[in-house]
Parts: structure tokens; sequence; C-alpha cells
């Protein structure tokens, strides 16, 4: 690792104040995304700006129609939280999923969907759960958060503090791993919420994005048989050496109907 | 006493007190005083010529002592490293086999060759002198792809290696092999890939030289199975000091598998280093370097075919094999795809004429050498794939098909130089059939098909000879070592003994295993021993450990030694009790007159042995300590029976295996659960590459499967339990009846698994790994994709 | 580099250090203070080789800022044992769950961490809770009985 500052704001104004300053400050909240990067001297941050200690950015709230995740909160947090889980379970059980125990331990909510990595589970439930992104300036939807592989709309000196996820009438998640990293090489999210049918797709694309003719055939039938036949263009998905596009393509139509199960079985 | 801790009973580990502590103290837990810090700077070409190194840019960097190159090795007549297997092709010719140098002289031939070292104050330094040391590269075009390698327009990874051939070489009689076909009634034929393995044992590659000048010695500390190989390879090939002036030491080492047997560019360069700084040199390896640094093991490409007659009896079996070396031919990489590979295609069969060709070829990637199992997997492999095909293109059940094949007389002698000494394959089979419950998979295949799930069942009777190896037989075929194995028991005084052994312990349990056999053959509890290896100031020579050898070599030796000690001990005795020696029993750690009453025990033996009052000096010299050289008069030849029942999600093609029997003959057992160990270890190695581990290299040469985030190491998760049973037949030809239990797992299990996966998907064109992508694809192809549906 | 003191408290025992910036904890404990049973096997994150306990958490200690300790209580595997072994220490010894040693250390922190928290686990959860941990020895099995026999012979109850 190259040398730099390492710093461990208490608040949030500090923090923002940190990011405004440095050459090239970068923002820590787990850890296993940057750490990794930068002792494999991919990244030389002037400063790093550790998020672990601001309380605010912490916690789970239920509120009406809602609940409230603060961007800190580890995905173990979240897959134990009652609140989660008693509202919505498939959010618990993509958390629950995530890696490794290790992984879960350290790894945000906030950091994962920071990054933008294309095959990180949380970005396919707050798509499809219509999040909102709140950040240290705005309010972002999640249909506008997501921009590209690695980009999302977030300025250099922006942070995000908390996403709120709208409580569906009923969700599902069904993820097939990469074997070797436990990342989702096709994560499928479902959800029927205030405004409609959201189906939700990461790990097959650079950036996780919806599949309107599934959303249209479960709003008229929503069951696993209502996506029969429906494929995904293979064009545009990634490849590499855990799987050919052909076969991410076809992983979404299945994931999707377990997807669809899952969300049937409360789960 | 014997019950509970001598031979066969479950005796807890000796060595486990420090791992479970934390105390282990593997190469990169140990610190010299003043000891700098090295790190090599690598090419990230492929294939190129090297041009300047320019020193001075890294010299620049804080807290960098010096830089050494190709040249300064060159300067000091460090000698390249050799491939110590002289393997002649089918005309003659001796294999073309240039050393590595350990510091690239002019070329580099893989990603990953090392170019240059930067010792540093501090492992940062050093890291950032290599980071800055700037090296001209001119890039020429590299050949990757094993299949592409022998044309005649492949770029050429070594000008002295036309067609990029280290030798073609032959195995059998090729003439009988032909007739065979000729009268055939049915010929199966399979092309089959061995896939590259990266054998990522979790202790990483680690090296500590230190010289001392004010003695002109040399010590390492290593990660070697062999830390006295290392020390002639290093004296007598690469010139870094004669024998008595080195002194290498392997303390724990986090596994091996092979992967530690070889002298590598590293340890080398670390102890050559340190008395050019005069400061010890410490390297450690990283994780991504060990992917590119560490031997590979397998990547063999084989074509291969079975003749049967009308009785579905086997005529004949033939093989061609590309096996590809990588980038330079590694200390034993010749002997793999040949006298380990080809000399076990009789299987557990009676088969009349064998006939095998095998290129060694050179590709731009890192060299490949033995990884457990060492040409045993990929024998198996292609046999018992043959045979699993075979049985199905004829209608016959594949267990009867191997009945109806299996040796039953013995000893019997293959076409293919082994001669197998003793065994019961039918009882094997019977018994894992059983545990298998091998007549309800029908039933259980339908069950699955109504959920949606293919099943499939695969057998693997897999033979192979381990226990290496007869110096006399190696010799002839090549090797440039004999392979028996040392011991020297030393009593002591007090009556404790030390037992100095040539194997090595990296996992394997010896401190306890070979401790069990001396505490029950002297009679004494066995916290009274103490087994002393890996350090060649204590143990004058020795082979180590590798290729099943500890058992069947390694404890023959401490039997004959131990056999000498009794001999001696009872002189002792006889002159104590003034009996004749013939009169002497020994038992139970008691030495009685015979017939009489009259008895000593050891300690008191051990004791007088060294006060020595009254000895007929003649006679009798005092002192209690005997030494064996013990040379194999065979290969052993442990065999059995592995079943694998596996289900496959039709939908995603994922394998889960639900089931898994192994019915395995070792020999006598020492310790039954070290051995449940090595063997569940090496069924969770073959799984894996039956499944999982996918070696991917670009069409430029670079490894993209470069870490375990894309390279698929077999988790908690991705393993069933394991039924294990074991047949004996004592292997005749060592005093303990021992056959060596180390590689079988990683030996049977691909051929099991492979075998299920085709059966479940109704063909066989499924290669490994058998990823979850490889299967759905296989599905897509196959009739059986109707009944899943 | 510049070096930065920390404090933190390592088995039970006050330590303080310096650390370089940018250095990570498993370097700082097997260097600076000494204490060599977490073991480096990757240094990505990848194989769990390196897990101590943070705080009562099993952390991957390759990723953590040696900085980021400051203040924290830290177990390893050198710590385990008390006057007598602890009871996965035991389970692991008499389950045959070592075999080179070099994962041993993690898995026994991992497997601490969920006992800790869930003294009676199912053997689903024991294989979770180690799918972290690479062995390349053992294949597995024996480690995860020795943990469901730490487990039900009360080991989740002796937490610190």
């Amino acid at each position: 690792m190259y040398d730099f500052n390492y710093h461990r704001p208490s608040s949030l104004d500090e923090a923002v104040t940190l990011l405004g300053q440095g050459e090239d400050v970068k923002v820590l909240a787990g850890g296993h995304t940057l750490l990794p990067t930068m002792k494999q001297r991919l990244a030389a941050p002037s400063d790093v700006v550790d998020l672990s200690r601001i309380a605010a950015l912490k916690g789970i709230e239920a509120t009406e129609g809602a609940v409230r995740i603060g961007a800190a909160t580890s995905h173990a947090d979240v897959a134990a939280s009652g609140e989660v889980r008693n509202r919505i379970p498939a959010l618990a059980a993509l958390a629950a999923r995530i890696g490794d125990p290790h992984v879960r331990n350290r790894g945000t909510l906030g950091g994962s969907i920071a990054n933008n990595d294309p095959n990180a589970d949380y970005p396919a439930a707050c798509l499809a759960l219509g999040a909102t992104i709140v950040t240290t300036k705005r309010e972002i939807a999640a249909d506008d958060f997501f921009v590209d592989m690695f980009e999302t709309a977030l300025d250099e000196d922006e942070i995000v503090t908390r996403v709120d996820f709208p409580v569906p009438r009923r969700a599902g998640y069904a993820k097939f791993p990469n074997p070797a990293s436990r990342y989702a090489l096709v994560g499928v999210f479902v959800a029927e919420g205030g405004d409609g049918i959201r189906a939700a797709v990461t790990g097959a694309g650079p950036c996780v994005f919806r599949v309107p003719e599934m959303e249209a055939a479960l709003g008229h039938d929503f069951s696993p048989a209502a996506l029969e036949g429906i494929k995904v263009d293979a064009g545009g998905l990634n490849a590499d050496i855990h799987a050919s596009a052909d076969y991410r393509a076809h992983l979404v139509g299945v994931m999707a109907r377990r997807a669809v199960e899952a969300a049937l079985e409360g789960r | 006493m014997a019950r509970d801790t001598g031979i066969g009973a479950r005796v807890k580990r000796v060595e486990d007190q420090r791992f479970i502590t934390g105390k282990g103290r593997y190469t990169a837990d140990l610190n010299r005083p003043g000891q700098a810090h090295a790190a090599f700077v690598r090419s990230p070409h492929a294939h190129a010529k090297v041009g300047s190194i320019d020193k001075a840019s890294a010299m620049e960097v804080p807290g960098v002592l010096a830089v050494f190159t190709g040249e300064d090795l060159a300067a000091d007549e460090v000698g390249a490293l050799p491939c110590g297997w002289a393997i002649t092709s089918k005309d003659g010719s001796p294999m073309v086999a240039p050393g590595h140098p350990c510091l690239a002289q002019g070329k580099v031939r893989y990603v990953g060759d090392p170019v240059a070292v930067v010792i540093g104050e501090t492992l940062s330094a050093a890291r950032g002198g290599a980071e800055a040391l700037e090296v001209e590269y001119e890039e020429l075009p590299a050949v990757v792809d094993l299949d592409a390698a022998q044309s005649s327009d492949a770029p050429l990874v070594h000008d002295e290696a036309a067609r990029n051939t280290a030798f073609e070489w032959e195995l059998g009689d090729k003439a009988a092999t032909e007739e065979a076909f000729a009268k055939a009634r049915h010929v199966t034929r399979i092309d089959l890939v061995n896939n590259r393995l990266v054998p990522n044992a979790m202790e990483p590659r680690a090296a500590v030289g230190e010289y001392d000048s004010g003695t002109d010695g040399f010590t390492l500390y290593t990660t070697s199975q062999n830390p006295h190989v290392a020390r002639l390879v290093m004296s007598a090939f690469l010139n870094i000091a004669p024998e008595h002036k080195l002194r290498v030491i392997a303390p724990d080492v986090g596994g091996g598998f092979g992967s530690k047997i070889y002298v590598y560019p590293e340890e080398t360069v670390c102890v050559w280093a340190s008395s050019k700084v005069d400061r010890p040199v410490k390297w450690t390896c990283d994780r991504a370097e060990a992917f590119l640094s560490d031997a590979h093991g397998r990547d063999h490409l084989t074509h291969a075919e079975l003749a049967l007659d009308e009785q579905g009896k086997i005529l004949g079996l033939r093989i061609k094999t590309k096996a590809n070396v990588g980038g330079y031919l590694n200390l034993f990489a010749s002997s793999v795809p040949t006298y380990l590979y080809a000399t076990l295609l009789s299987g557990q069969y009676d088969i009349p004429a064998i006939y095998a060709e095998v290129d060694a070829v050179y590709t731009n990637t890192t060299p490949v050498d033995a990884y457990r199992g060492a040409g045993r997997p990929e024998a198996t492999f292609v046999v018992e794939r043959l045979i699993e095909v075979a049985a199905r293109e004829t209608g016959m059940d594949p267990a009867e098909f191997r009945r109806r094949n299996f040796v039953t007389s013995f000893p019997h002698q293959t076409p293919v130089i082994m001669m197998y000494d003793a065994g019961d394959y039918a009882a094997s089979l019977d018994k894992a059939l059983e545990l298998i419950d091998y007549s309800g998979f029908a039933q259980r295949k339908s069950q699955a098909a109504r959920e949606g799930k293919l099943r499939g069942i695969g057998f693997s009777t897999y033979i192979e000879a381990c226990g290496i190896a007869p110096s006399q037989a190696v010799g002839s075929l090549g090797a440039g070592v004999g392979l028996w194995e040392s011991a020297e028991v030393r009593v002591n005084p007090v009556g404790t003994v030390e037992v100095l052994t040539g194997s090595h312990s990296h996992g394997q349990g010896h401190e306890t295993t070979f401790a069990q056999l001396v505490a029950d053959r002297l009679g004494i509890p066995m916290t009274n021993v103490a087994i002393v290896h890996g350090d060649t100031d204590k143990v004058q020579f020795g082979m180590g450990t590798y290729g099943s050898r500890s058992g069947a070599v390694g404890m023959s030796a401490i039997s004959v030694a131990l056999d000498r000690v009794v001999a001696k001990a009872k002189k002792v005795a006889a002159h104590l009790l003034e009996a004749s020696e013939g009169d002497i029993e020994f038992k139970d750690g008691q030495f009685t007159v015979s017939g009489t009453d009259r008895s000593i025990d050891w300690t008191s033996v051990a004791l007088n042995a060294y006060t020595a009052h009254g000895f007929p000096s003649a006679d009798l010299e005092p002192g209690l300590k005997e030494g064996a050289f013990y040379d194999p008069t065979n290969f052993t030849f442990p065999a059995g029976c592995h079943i694998c029942e596996l289900e496959i999600d039709a939908d995603t093609g994922h394998t889960r295996i639900v089931n898994w029997v192994a019915v395995d003959d070792f020999g006598e057992i020492i310790n039954p659960m070290i051995v449940e160990g090595q063997v569940h270890g090496g069924i969770a190695q073959g799984v894996g590459q039956a499944l999982l581990e996918h070696t991917v290299y670009d069409e430029s040469g670079q490894l993209v499967s470069g870490s375990f985030m894309d390279y698929t190491m077999p988790r908690a998760d991705d393993l069933p339990s394991f039924s294990l049973d074991f047949t004996v037949t004592r292997c005749p030809s060592n005093p303990l009846g021992i056959k060596g239990c180390g590689e079988a797992g990683a030996i049977a299990a691909p051929a099991a698994v492979i075998n299920a996966i085709t059966d479940a998907v109704g063909h066989e064109d499924v290669a490994m790994p058998a990823t979850a992508e490889a299967v759905w694809q296989a599905i897509r192809k196959s009739p059986a994709r109707e009944a899943a549906e | 580099m510049a070096r930065k003191p920390i404090q933190f408290r390592l088995n039970g025992k006050d330590e303080a250090v310096f650390v370089e910036e940018g250095q990570n904890l498993l370097d700082a404990l097997r260097r600076q203070v000494g204490d060599t049973s977490p073991k480096y096997g990757c240094g990505q994150g990848t194989c769990g080789a390196c897990t101590v306990l943070v705080d009562g958490e099993p952390r991957l200690s390759c990723l953590m800022l040696a900085e980021s300790a400051e203040g924290a209580s830290i177990e390893t595997t050198a710590g385990l044992a008390g006057a007598e072994l602890h009871p996965l220490q035991r389970a692991f010894l008499d389950g045959f769950a070592a075999q080179c040693g070099y994962c041993t250390s993690g898995m026994l922190m991992s497997a601490k961490a969920l006992l800790d928290r869930n003294p009676s686990p199912t053997r689903e959860q024991v294989v979770d809770a180690i799918s972290g941990n690479i062995c390349r020895c053992t294949g597995y099995e024996p480690i995860i009985d020795a943990i469901l026999d730490a487990a039900a012979r009360g080991a989740g109850r002796r937490s610190a």
C-alpha cells in the first residue's frame, strides 16, 4: 500500500468536510472492496475516511410503509433484524446470503450500493423495491441511482447515509452464486409494491436492470408459470470465465421464476 | 497398552498441540536478527526477451539495499534449475530440457517468470523497489494452447525444442496392441481433458536464507517437503554451497501436495543473496504470486481407445497423450506423464496388450509438475472413463463389466512394467456397492427426476503405484536419484527414544504415526518417543515426503532400524542377565530369558547400554543407536472402489453430491483417523478438480484465474459427507505391510464424479471442471433433457 | 512511512504498539506484537486464515487497518486456552480436525464467533460459519464434526 492519511470522524459533518479536502479521498466502510484494491496497488488514495464510528449511519428503523436502513449497517445486521425479517423478509434473506460470514459482518449496504459492482446483490433489491437512496446532499430514487458498471449518480463529495425501502405487498429474491466469490452470477429480485411489479436483475449485465416483459406478465398472473418463455437477450450481458452471456440469460429466467416462488411463500 | 497407542490405534496427534494453540512455527513466522526482505520482479509477459535492467531505478527507493539479476547469478556461476529425471524419446534421443535460470537470462517464458530480486530493509521498501525497477522487455508471440503448441507455425518456447516438444515417449507393445485392436469386436474411443490445477496449499511458500561469514556456512529455512533434496540440488546443481556448508530446515509446513517438492528460484536466490548483502534475507510469497509461481498440476489432452471381444473382455488399451509442461521442464515433471502415468494404464484389469504414447509439450505458461497423485489421477481418469463408456456402449452394467475384467490372480505382471503384488478388487467393489445401496439407485433416480433433478452414479475402481520407489527401478527408468528412505533410532540413557527420519511431515501426522510404531515395537509409552524431521543438520539424509511413501518406505526404514536396536538391546540384556543372546525374548518392554522368569526392563537395558559396565568390549560396544536405509523392493499398490452419487439441478446445471462411498485397501493401517483424513482431503481435491477448479489462461498467456475469487477452491459447503471403509490385503513387499494412502482420494475421485455426471446427462461430452454452465450445456445436448421436462 | 501509536487489548492483555499508516492488523499482530497465530493465506480477504475476533466479531485481519483496532478487544488463537484448552481446541484435538495446521487458527476463531453467539448451531449453520475459511487438507468434515462436538460440550456457554 502507498502512504495515505487515515481519518475516523465521529460525525457526518466531519466526514463531508474531509471528503472535500484531500487530493484523492476515498470512503471506507466495511473495507472488503477498498482495502484489497489498495493492497493490489490499483488504488492509491491520499486520504481514507473510515465511516465506522458515525452513529448516524447505523441503525434500522421501521416507519409507516417503509424500512429505513442506515448506510453503515452490516449485511449480518440486516439479515438478523426483526424489522426487516418481518416486513421485507426477502431483503433479510438476500443479506443473509451475501458472501460468507466474514463478508456479512463487515460489508455494508452503503458500501455495496455506492460501489455498484455488477455482481452485488443489493442493487437488485433497491431497484425492485423502488428504494430511495438518501445522501448527505439529497434523495435519489433507485431508478436514477445505478448508472453503469461501478458508477452511480453520487457526486465525489457525497455520502450515502441511508436507504429507505418501501414495504412491498410481497417480494422474493433468488440468486445463483459464483462458486468462487459467492457474488451473484445472476440474482433476481421481484417485488409487488405500491406502483406495481418490478423485477430487477443483478449479475447478468454491467449494471442492474429491470425486465419490463416479466413485470407485465407478472402483473397479469403473479406466478412462475407466467414467466415461461420470456427470455432475456444475451447480447449486452456479461461474459467471463465464470459464465457465458447465454448462460446468464438462461439463469435470469430460472432465478426470476424462483424469486416469484419465494415471494409467494413469503421468504 | 499397545491397544491405545500401538499400530492401528486412533491415537490423537502429537502435532496438534501446537496447531490448535497457534504455536506452529511456519517459515513465515520465523524472523532472524537483522533480516532484510526480498521482493521478486516477475515477467508481466508470457514470452519476451529481457533487455536492460536499470538497477538504479530501484536502488533510489529508500530502504533498498541491493538489486540482483540473472547476470549476477551467472557471474557467481549459480546453476539453472534442472529436471532430475531423464526421459528418452521413442527414437532414442534424450529429452530436450534446458534448465530454468533462477533469474531470467535473456528470456522469460511465462507470466511470473522471475527476472530480478530487490532486497530491502523492510518488505515495503523491497516491494517499492520492485515496482520501481525498470526492465526492458521485447515481447514475443506466445504459445499458450496445448493443442496448437506442436504445430509448425507455433512460436518456440525454447529454440532447442523443435515443435515445442521436450520428448516423445512410448511404453508398451505397439504391435501386440495393434493386433488386439484388429481382432476387437468393439472399440470404445474417447477424448479427454485432464484440467490444469493450481495446488494452493494454504501456506504460501516462504524462505529465509542466512549466511554466516564466520563459518562460511549457509542456513535456509524453507517450505519444503524434502529439505535434503533441496540441499542436494542447491549444492550439486546450483552451486550455492557444498552440502556440508548448507543447512536446510523445513519447519512446520502448511501443506504441500507436491508443490513444495521442488527447488524454486526464490529460495535459491534468498540463500545466495544472504551472502551478498551479508544479512539474512526473508521472502514470503503473495497468494497472487503463488498462482503464477508454484508448479501447477495435470494438464493433459488424451485420446484413448479400448478394444473388447464379444464377451466384453478387454483385449487391449491404447492412448496418445499430450502433456503440457509449461515454460520449463520442472524437477520431476518428466516422470509424471510417463513412468508415473502410463504404468498404471492397466488399472485393476487384466489387459493383455497396452500401448501408450506421450508427448511432453512446452507452452508459455507456469511449469507443471507433480501434484497429489502425480500421473496416477491422470491414468485413473483415462482408464475409468474408458471402462464406463465401454460398459454403456455395450449395454453392460458398469460394476459387472469391471468384475468381468478384474485381475484375480497375483502376482500379476501388467504389460506396462508394474507387477501387482496382492489385491482383492472384487471385495472392495462388493462392499462399496452395498454401502451405496446400488440396487436402490434406479428408484432414487426416478424419484429425483420427478423433482426436476438428474441423478447419476459413477464408479472409479482405481489402483495406483506408490510407496515411491525402488531405487534400481526408477534409476533404470531415468531418475537421477534413488528413492529409499532413512531412519536413525537413538535410544537415550533414560530409555526415551528419538527417531530421526528422512521423511517430512506437512500435515500427515508423522510425529504421531511414527511414534506409534516405535511405542508398539519397543513397548514404551508414546510420550517417551520423539520424531525428528526436517533439518539437514539433524537427519543425515532423506528423500522426503511425496508419492505416498512415508508409511511404506519411511516407516519401513524405522522398522528395520528398530529391529537392529532390539537386536543390540538383546545383546545388552543377555550380558546383564548372563544368558546367551539366543535365549533372550523381548516382549512388551521386557527382556526375558526364555523359559525362566528372569527379566530386565527396557529402561534398565537402555541405561546399561550407556554405562557399559563390564561389557565384553570386543563383542559389545556401548551405546544403543541404530540406523537403516530402506530401499523398497517394489512399488506398493493401494486400490479400491469409489462410488459417487450426485444430483443435478436440470435448470441450472448445478451439481450436488448426495453420497460418496470409498472402500480402499491400503494394507496395514497405523492410525485409522489419520488415514481417513488423508482420504477425505484427497477426495476433496479430486472433487475440486472435477467440479470447480478451472485454471484459465487468455490467448496472450495471462493467467485470468489468478485469485480465490476466480479460481474456485472447494469450501465447506461444496463437499458432501463421505462414507469410508477399508479392506486389507497386506502389502507383501515391506515389513509393515503398508501400501500408503495419501493420494488415493485425489486419484480415484475425478473419474467417479464425471462418470456420475455423464450417467445423469446421458452422454459423454462433459469435460472437467464440470461447472454448472458446462453441465447445463451438456444437458441441452442430451436425450435426458426430455426426461427432465 | 509515518508511524502511529495504537492501544488495544489482545487476549485480555493491554498492548501498545507503533503501527505504520496503512499497515493491516494481521501484519501488526504478527510483527509488532509478535503473535503469529493468525496466518497470511491470501491477503485479499478470501481465505479466512487471518480470522481474529474484534470485539467478539470475526474479522479478516488482513483487511483491517491496524489503526482501526484502537481501543478494541482482540482475540486470537494464541489466547484461546486458559488454564486448560478451550472446548473447541479440545474438540479439534479429539476429532483430528487439523492436518497441516495452517487454516486451524482461522477456523477456531470463526467457530468461536459462531458458538459465542449461537451455542447450539445446526450442521448447516456450522458449515455456513466456516464457509469463508478454506482448508486444503481435511475436506472439512472433521472440522465440522469437531465444532458440533464442542457445541454439544457447552463451548458456547463459556464466552468471555
